[in-house]
């Protein structure tokens, strides 16, 4: 019979694969066969002939599927292994990816960045402090710290502060949870499309023609005159750190709000009781125990106007005296090609993280139940 | 008694002021949404808001989707300019972005989430030389902001030729966001049940079933805390699209493009408005019916950098 004696190569085959000559061979042939699959599609996809729709479709299964075979693979391949070994290797089969990707894309870059920001524009001669003494000297960059300093103080206190007054009212109406959503809402929105929003929000017209933009018919309507908004220095600045609050507000409102849901209303109550006014609760009770949810909001949104960047490119582009360091950061290395100087700003923004990450740090290190 | 009518009064006072700040928090957007729908002319002419007045001059229809057609499908039209001038000009063919930012945002949210759960897994539940130190990395990375790393990746990716790729654009969201998929994952993984793992092992399951089967499944709140943030940041990115994805039409995504109309078309308030909402269209329907995870997320995470 034909069938027998095809299970009993079968079988054959499955016995040589268990010797350790066929593991080896196995072991070598799985990894190589599907290094050869995904490079075929990584040159299909940087081809980029095919129909849109088709690459598209591709590149999700190609990127997603890929990283899911790489896993099972490695997998497989440590599980050949003598017990020792594959004991001792399988802990860097679950972390050793993460662990190159972040040693590629953000260990390394912060050591190579540093050692740019010594170098001229093509990164060829030493030129020692020059970048450093450039970026505090230089008037854009003189305007572009002012600047930073501007959004770091406004933006940062009013997204807070606003945000805990919002949290604060809600907390004491029946619309709470529409009114979240709706504050939060921006918060979906990119830096780009609320460029856009609020470009036509400050849209100008010559006086005489209808205004087309909310704020200038406001305005007009109010008997004033229609002003150009984005260059009217240096009120623009304020213009471009109020879309921030917008964007940012809602998050300190959802994070705010759910650590005065967490008070325990007995310590109100008690405070009630001994007569305190609700003006005396907020300020020496409420707010003194969400006082580390307030750092945290802070802390979270200075970081993020610290590296501000989309809002200044798509309103102002930097121009009319509104550049700040993301900007001129990006101008360096894109538009002026000087690399020397993009990555001395770099670093500057990550010196100014550098508590934050202490901080962390410490925070870390004060778990023990992680260095159990 | 006059608690009482204290009581409404406040509630009065707090529900105006809270529908105030609503009123202007949304009008914004509302506008938007209202002057794209447009007809082009009018949108010139007058403000968004007389769009519902009743007595209108014009014998135009109220809304069209006009501006809609021209800004996804539009590849040549003529348009005049600030200055009276009639311009020729090609089409922002926008349904083109909208694919290229799902094929960027699809794997790029996806890849850091697969890699991230391991890892936590892995620094969560296993004993290996190093794992504080590089934990420990993790947790210092959270905070790097991501400007540090284009130079040198620049040079890799040109070196590799990768500049212009999905590929490229991937790694690169993955590497900025993989310190705190990391660090939200463990977080939640290590605080799982110990026996529930246990028992799992004592049935003779080795690491990778454990983590595929029970991990990944119990896991899922977290995870998709984490996919809802990392959606809307690549969504929503415009930096690293433009370091990583250049200057490549066919592979620019809806910020890109966006950015770009804004530079084109400063005064077609028909074609911004259109072209702006279907930047926002998807990541505003993740946001309202996923709602309650980003949150959740959001507090549970810290800084992204």
């Amino acid at each position: 019979m034909p069938s027998d004696k095809l299970s009993g190569t079968l079988s054959t085959l499955l016995d040589w694969t268990t010797t350790s000559v066929g593991r080896v061979l196995i072991s070598l042939v799985v990894p190589t066969i599907t290094f050869l699959v995904m490079w075929q599609g990584f040159l299909f996809l940087r081809q980029g002939n095919a129909p849109q729709g088709v690459t598209v479709l591709i590149a999700v299964l190609w990127g997603v599927g890929g990283v899911g075979v790489i896993f099972l693979v490695t997998n497989w391949l440590i599980e050949q292994l003598p017990g020792r070994w594959c004991w001792r290797l399988r802990p860097y089969a679950f972390v050793g990816p993460a662990l190159v990707i972040l040693g590629w894309y953000l260990f390394m870059p912060t050591l190579r960045t540093f050692y740019i920001s010594f170098f001229d524009a093509r990164s060829t001669a030493f030129v020692g402090l020059d970048n450093y003494i450039f970026a505090f000297t230089d008037p854009k960059m003189v305007e572009a710290f002012r600047n930073n300093l501007l959004w770091l103080t406004f933006g940062t206190s009013f997204s807070v502060i606003l945000g805990l007054f919002i949290a604060l009212l809600a907390d004491r109406s029946k619309f709470e949870a529409l009114a979240k959503s709706l504050i939060f809402m921006p918060m979906a929105i990119s830096f780009v499309g609320a460029g856009v929003i609020w470009r036509f929000v400050y849209f100008y017209r010559p006086p005489g023609i209808e205004q087309v933009g909310l704020l200038n018919a406001l305005v007009v309507a109010l008997g004033g005159d229609p002003q150009a908004w984005l260059t009217l220095n240096p009120w623009n600045n304020f213009f471009l750190v109020a879309i921030l609050v917008w964007m940012q507000t809602g998050y300190a409102t959802v994070i705010l709000s759910a650590a005065i849901k967490s008070v325990p209303e007995e310590i109100l109550e008690a405070g009630r009781i001994d007569g305190a006014s609700e003006m005396q609760l907020l300020f020496h009770v409420l707010l003194p125990s969400i006082r580390g949810t307030i750092v945290t909001v802070t802390t979270s949104v200075l970081i993020i106007i610290l590296k501000i960047f989309d809002i200044v490119f798509v309103m102002t582009n930097g121009n009319y005296g509104t550049e700040v360091i993301a900007s001129q950061q990006y101008k360096q290395m894109f538009r002026f090609s000087h690399f020397g100087r993009g990555a001395a700003l770099a670093i500057l923004l990550l010196l100014a993280v550098i508590p934050v990450m202490w901080y962390n740090l410490k925070q870390l290190n004060e778990q023990e139940a992680f260095w159990l | 008694m006059g608690m009482k009518q204290r009581k409404t009064i406040s509630d009065i006072v707090v529900n105006g002021v809270l529908l105030f700040l609503c009123l202007v928090w949304t009008l914004p957007t509302f506008g938007l949404l209202v002057s794209s729908f447009r007809y082009k002319d009018e949108v010139r002419r007058t403000g968004w808001w007389t769009a519902f007045s009743t007595q209108r001059e014009s014998e135009t229809p109220r809304f069209v989707l006009d501006n809609y057609l021209e800004v996804l499908m539009g590849r040549d039209f003529t348009y005049t300019s600030a200055t009276g001038a009639e311009v020729r000009a090609s089409g922002d063919d926008l349904s083109q972005a909208f694919l290229n930012s799902i094929a960027v945002t699809v794997p790029a949210t996806v890849i850091p989430i697969l890699i991230a759960a391991f890892a936590a897994y892995g620094f969560a539940w296993m004993d290996f030389p190093g794992r504080k130190v590089f934990f420990t990395i993790v947790v210092g990375l959270l905070v790097v902001p991501l400007q540090i790393a284009l130079i040198p990746i620049l040079r890799d990716y040109t070196l590799l030729q990768l500049n212009g790729t999905f590929l490229a654009i991937w790694l690169a969201h993955t590497g900025f966001g993989l310190p705190l998929a990391t660090y939200l994952l463990y977080n939640y993984i290590s605080n799982l049940p110990r026996d529930i793992l246990e028992s799992a092992f004592m049935d003779g399951a080795s690491h990778f079933t454990t983590f595929i089967r029970l991990i990944l499944p119990l896991s899922m709140p977290a995870l998709a805390s984490f996919a809802i943030f990392q959606f809307l940041w690549v969504w929503n990115d415009l930096l690293v699209a433009l370091v990583f994805l250049g200057a490549r039409p066919d592979v620019a995504v809806l910020t890109q493009r966006l950015q770009e109309m804004v530079g084109s078309r400063g005064q077609d308030w028909h074609l911004l408005t259109a072209g702006a909402f279907i930047t926002m269209i998807l990541p505003l329907t993740v946001f309202f019916s996923l709602q309650r995870y980003f949150v959740r997320g959001l507090l549970a995470g810290s800084v992204k950098g």
